[in-house]
C-alpha cells in the first residue's frame, strides 16, 4: 500500500507556544467548550438558581 | 472491511476527492439544497403575510408556516451545507482519506431522518412554536425527537471531520500545519460540538417532558441554555462562511492570507469567546445580573467582533494583493474595479462580505448592547440583523461556492451561466433591502413573529406609524425579489446536478492513493516583500480605505442609538 | 491558492506583520474596548438602564398582591365587556402588571416625571413587554418577577403590546398606558 506521505518533518527552528497551541486540534477543541461552558452556562446558571424568592 | 483509499483528480482544479468523501459531499449538499427549497417555498407564505396589505394566510396557518421556514433554513440547509465544507476540508484539503465513511453515512442518515421528523410535527400542526420553541410552550414530542436526532447526526459528522485530521496527520498527508481554509472550519467544528451539546442538555429533559416523564420545565432556565444552542448554531456559519471566503478568494484570484498569524489568530478569538454571545437574546430579561451580560454580550470586550472586523480586512486585503501583482496596481481601487463581478463564485463572495460587515455586523453589535437592547428586543429589527447575517452573509456565500463546486464536485457544467451571471445580485441586493426594511421597522417598533400589527378587531388596538406600513410594505416587496433570486439559484442548481451537461474526462479512473495522482503542488515561494505594489507603505491601501469607510459608519450608527436611546423614558 | 494548502513555512507565527494590518488591528481593538466600556458607563451616567431586581415568585402569590393593589387603586373600568380595571396608583409605590394569555392586567394610569415601581411577571408562558410608541422593550417570564423603575415622560396614551410569540391569539394581547399631567 503506497501510502508513504511527507517525510517527518524536522523544523529548522523551534515552533512558538502559539503556534503549537493553533496546530493542536484537540486542545483547540478543550479551550472552546470550557470557555462559553463556564463563563455562559455554569455563571449564568448560577445566577439564575441564587434569585432570592418574592416577598 | 478494507479501507477504500480510492482518489481522483479533479482536472480542472487539481484538488483530490476520496471516493466516499466525495459521494458524502454531494449527499449533504443536495438534502441541503432540498431543504433550502422548502424554506424558500415557506418564505413566500412568510412575506406575503407580513405585507399587510396582502396578508395572506390565516394566523394558524403563519405561525406554522414561519416555524417551518426557520427551521429549514436556519438549521437544515445550513447544518447540511456546513458538514459538506467540512468534508470538504478535511478530506479534500489534506489529500488525505475520510476517516470512518460508514459512520459518516450513518451520521448522515440520522440527519435525514432527524429533518423529516421534526418537519412532520411542525407539519402536523400542533407544534407551531417557532425555531425557539422557549417552554413552557411545548410541542409534540416530535420536534424535539427530530431536532435531536439531527444534532446527534452533526455531532457524529463532526466527529468523522476531526477523525478525518488524525488520519491526515498520521499519514502524513500534508507538511507543517493545516490549510487556513481547514483552520476556519475547525473553528466551526468545535463551536458546533459545543452547540450540539449545549442543545443536548436544554432539549433532552424538554423531550421528557414533551412526553410526560418532567413535569416542569423553568422558562428562564430553558432560554438561557436553549440560546447556548440556538445562537451558537448561527455562530458555525459564521466561522463557516468566513472560511468559504478565504477559500474563494484563494480559488478566483489565488489570493494568499496577508499573514496566517493573524487570520489564524482571529479564528482563535472565535474559539474563545464567539459563543458568549449567546447572551444577546436575554439582556432584558430578569434574574441575569448585568455583569454577566455585559461580560457575555461583547464577547469578553468585544475580542470576537475585533475577529470578525480583522477578517473583513484581510480577505479583500489578500484579495488586492493579489490583483495587485497581477498588475492591477493603479490608484486605490483599479484591483477591485477589475475583479471578476460577472463570475458568481466571487460576486456571491463579495455581497455576502459586505452585507455580512455593514448590515449584519454592525446592527449585531447595536443589539448586543445590554442598554441598547431594550430598544431593539424582539422587535422586527432582530429579523432584519440576521437575515443580513446568516442569509447575505453566510447563505450567499455558500452560494457562490455552490457555483464553483458543481463541475469539480459533480462534474457537470452549470446550467444557464447568464442567469447565474445575475443571481447573485438578485439575491444578495434583495435580501440586503429586506435586512434594511426590517430594521427600520423594527426602529419604529414593529413586533417580529406577529401576525397582524393592525389589531383588527382588538379592543385595544395601537395604531403604528404610517413610516412602519411602508418598512413593511418596502421589506415584502424586497422579499419576492430575494425569493426570485433563490428561486434563479435552485433552477441553477438542481438543474445542474441533474440535467448539466457532463464534463468527462478521457481516461479517467478512480486511483489507489498515491499512486498516479498528480503530484502535489509545489509550495508556493515565500513573499517577504510585497515590492513595488500599494501606496504609502502599505500592500492593501485600498481595503485599508474601505475599512476606514466601515469603521465611520459603524461609529456613527453606535452613537445615534445610544442618542435615540436617551430619549425613551428613563428607566433603572 | 494558498489559503487551500499548508503555510508554505513551517514555522509561520514569527512572520512580520503587515502596515494594513496591524494599524487595523489596533484601531478596531480601540473600538471594541470603547464598545466594551460604554456599557458600565452608562449604568453610571445614562438613564436607560434595567434594574438587576428579580425575585422568584409563584403565579397565585404574584395575581394576589396583583388583584389588591387594583382593590386599592381602581379608579375605573375600560374595553366594554372585558371589565379591564385601571388603575392609578401613587408615584413612588410598587405596581403589579400581570401578563397572561392574551391579556395585560390591569391598565395603568400614571402621573408624567413621577417614578414608580413596576412588577412585571407572567402566569403562563413567556411574553414581551413592548411599550409603543416608547418602543421599550422587556421580556416577562413565568416564575420571575422583574421589577423595574419607570419616569413616565410626556402626557399622553400608550400602548402595551405583546412582543413575544405565544400562540395563535398573540396580535390581541395588547393594552394601554395612560400619562397624565
Amino acid at each position: 500500500m503506497a501510502t508513504q506521505g511527507f517525510e517527518e518533518d524536522v523544523p529548522e527552528e523551534p515552533v512558538p507556544a502559539m503556534q503549537q497551541l493553533l496546530d493542536n486540534p484537540f486542545l483547540l477543541l478543550f479551550i472552546g467548550i470550557a470557555m462559553p461552558t463556564v463563563l455562559y452556562i455554569v455563571w449564568g446558571v448560577m445566577e439564575i438558581v441564587s434569585l432570592p424568592i418574592a416577598k | 472491511m478494507a479501507v477504500n483509499r480510492m482518489f481522483r483528480t479533479c482536472p480542472a482544479s487539481g484538488l483530490l476527492f476520496h471516493e466516499p468523501a466525495e459521494k458524502l459531499m454531494r449527499f449533504h449538499a443536495v438534502a441541503a439544497v432540498v431543504s433550502l427549497l422548502i424554506g424558500g417555498i415557506l418564505a413566500i407564505g412568510v412575506v406575503l403575510t407580513r405585507w399587510q396589505a396582502i396578508h395572506l394566510l390565516p394566523p394558524d396557518l403563519f405561525y406554522q408556516v414561519l416555524t417551518a421556514h426557520g427551521l429549514n433554513m436556519l438549521v437544515f440547509w445550513i447544518i447540511f451545507f456546513e458538514m459538506a465544507v467540512l468534508y470538504f476540508a478535511g478530506s479534500t484539503l489534506l489529500r488525505s482519506r475520510l476517516a470512518t465513511p460508514r459512520i459518516a453515512w450513518a451520521a448522515f442518515w440520522l440527519m435525514v431522518i432527524g429533518a423529516l421528523v421534526n418537519n412532520y410535527s411542525v407539519f402536523r400542526g400542533d407544534s407551531s412554536v417557532m425555531f425557539t420553541s422557549y417552554a413552557p410552550m411545548g410541542a409534540h414530542p416530535t420536534f424535539y425527537l427530530g431536532l435531536i436526532l439531527f444534532a446527534v447526526g452533526a455531532l457524529v459528522s463532526c466527529f468523522v471531520f476531526l477523525g478525518t485530521l488524525v488520519v491526515a496527520r498520521a499519514e502524513r498527508t500534508y507538511r507543517g500545519s493545516i490549510p487556513l481554509v481547514t483552520f476556519g472550519a475547525l473553528t466551526a467544528c468545535i463551536i458546533a460540538i459545543f452547540t450540539i451539546a449545549a442543545g443536548a442538555i436544554i432539549l433532552i429533559p424538554t423531550f421528557f417532558w414533551s412526553v410526560g416523564l418532567i413535569d416542569h420545565i423553568d422558562s428562564l432556565m430553558y432560554k438561557t441554555v436553549w440560546w447556548a444552542f440556538g445562537h451558537s448554531s448561527q455562530q458555525i456559519n459564521v466561522a463557516a462562511h468566513v472560511s468559504v471566503w478565504y477559500a474563494v478568494a484563494a480559488i478566483v484570484f489565488g489570493a494568499k492570507p496577508m499573514s496566517e498569524k493573524v487570520s489564524r489568530g482571529a479564528f482563535l478569538l472565535y474559539i474563545f469567546f464567539l459563543q458568549l454571545a449567546s447572551a444577546h437574546h436575554l439582556l432584558v430579561d430578569p434574574g441575569l445580573t448585568s455583569n454577566w451580560k455585559i461580560f457575555n454580550t461583547s464577547y469578553a470586550m468585544y475580542l470576537a467582533v475585533l475577529a470578525s472586523m480583522v477578517h473583513g480586512l484581510t480577505v479583500p486585503g489578500a484579495i488586492e494583493v493579489a490583483q495587485r501583482e497581477k498588475g492591477h496596481n493603479q490608484g486605490l481601487f483599479t484591483w477591485l474595479r477589475r475583479a471578476p463581478w460577472g463570475n458568481p463564485v466571487f460576486s456571491a463572495m463579495f455581497i455576502s462580505l459586505i452585507g455580512f460587515g455593514f448590515l449584519g455586523g454592525i446592527s449585531g453589535v447595536m443589539m448586543g448592547t445590554e442598554q441598547l437592547n431594550m430598544i431593539i428586543h424582539n422587535t422586527i429589527y432582530v429579523p432584519g440583523h440576521f437575515h443580513a447575517t446568516v442569509v447575505v452573509g453566510t447563505t450567499l456565500a455558500f452560494m457562490g461556492l455552490t457555483y464553483f463546486l458543481i463541475p469539480v464536485l459533480f462534474r457537470r457544467e452549470v446550467m444557464f451561466p447568464g442567469m447565474a451571471k445575475w443571481q447573485p445580485y438578485v439575491f444578495g441586493l434583495g435580501m440586503s433591502a429586506v435586512s434594511l426594511f426590517l430594521m427600520g421597522a423594527g426602529t419604529l417598533g414593529v413586533p417580529r413573529r406577529h401576525w397582524d400589527i393592525s389589531f383588527a378587531g382588538n379592543p385595544f388596538p395601537y395604531e403604528f406609524p404610517g413610516a412602519a406600513w411602508l418598512m413593511m410594505a418596502l421589506a415584502g416587496i424586497s422579499g419576492l425579489i430575494a425569493i426570485v433570486g433563490g428561486g434563479m439559484y435552485l433552477l441553477i442548481t438542481v438543474g445542474s446536478v441533474f440535467l448539466g451537461k457532463k464534463i468527462v474526462t478521457p481516461g479517467f479512473q478512480h486511483v489507489r492513493a498515491r499512486e498516479n495522482v498528480a503530484a502535489i503542488p509545489a509550495a508556493a515561494p515565500v513573499i517577504t516583500s510585497h515590492g513595488s505594489i500599494g501606496a504609502g507603505g502599505m500592500v492593501a491601501p485600498g481595503t485599508f480605505v474601505l475599512a476606514m469607510v466601515f469603521l465611520a459608519a459603524f461609529v456613527l450608527y453606535y452613537f445615534i442609538n445610544w442618542k435615540y436611546l436617551s430619549t425613551v423614558w428613563p428607566l433603572k | 491558492m494558498s489559503a487551500l494548502l499548508p503555510p508554505a513555512e513551517q514555522v509561520w507565527w514569527k512572520q512580520p506583520l503587515d502596515r494594513v494590518e496591524l494599524i487595523w488591528i489596533v484601531i478596531a481593538l480601540i473600538w471594541c474596548l470603547i464598545m466594551f466600556f460604554m456599557m458600565p458607563y452608562w449604568h453610571i451616567y445614562g438613564k436607560q438602564n434595567l434594574s438587576n431586581e428579580a425575585y422568584r415568585a409563584r403565579p397565585e402569590e404574584y395575581a394576589k398582591k396583583a388583584e389588591d393593589m387594583i382593590a386599592k387603586y381602581k379608579v375605573r373600568e375600560e374595553g366594554g365587556d372585558l371589565k379591564v380595571p385601571v388603575v392609578h396608583p401613587p408615584a413612588g409605590s410598587d405596581v403589579y402588571l400581570i401578563a397572561r394569555l392574551w391579556s395585560w392586567s390591569p391598565m395603568l394610569e400614571l402621573e408624567a416625571g413621577k417614578s414608580y415601581r413596576i412588577h412585571l411577571m407572567s402566569m403562563d408562558w413567556l411574553h414581551g413587554f413592548s411599550l409603543q410608541p416608547e418602543n421599550i422593550n422587556i421580556q416577562v417570564h413565568p416564575g420571575y418577577e422583574h421589577v423595574v423603575t419607570v419616569t413616565p415622560g410626556s402626557p399622553g396614551t400608550y400602548s402595551i403590546i405583546c412582543n413575544e410569540y405565544c400562540g395563535i391569539n398573540h396580535h390581541t394581547m395588547t393594552s394601554r398606558l395612560y400619562v397624565v399631567k
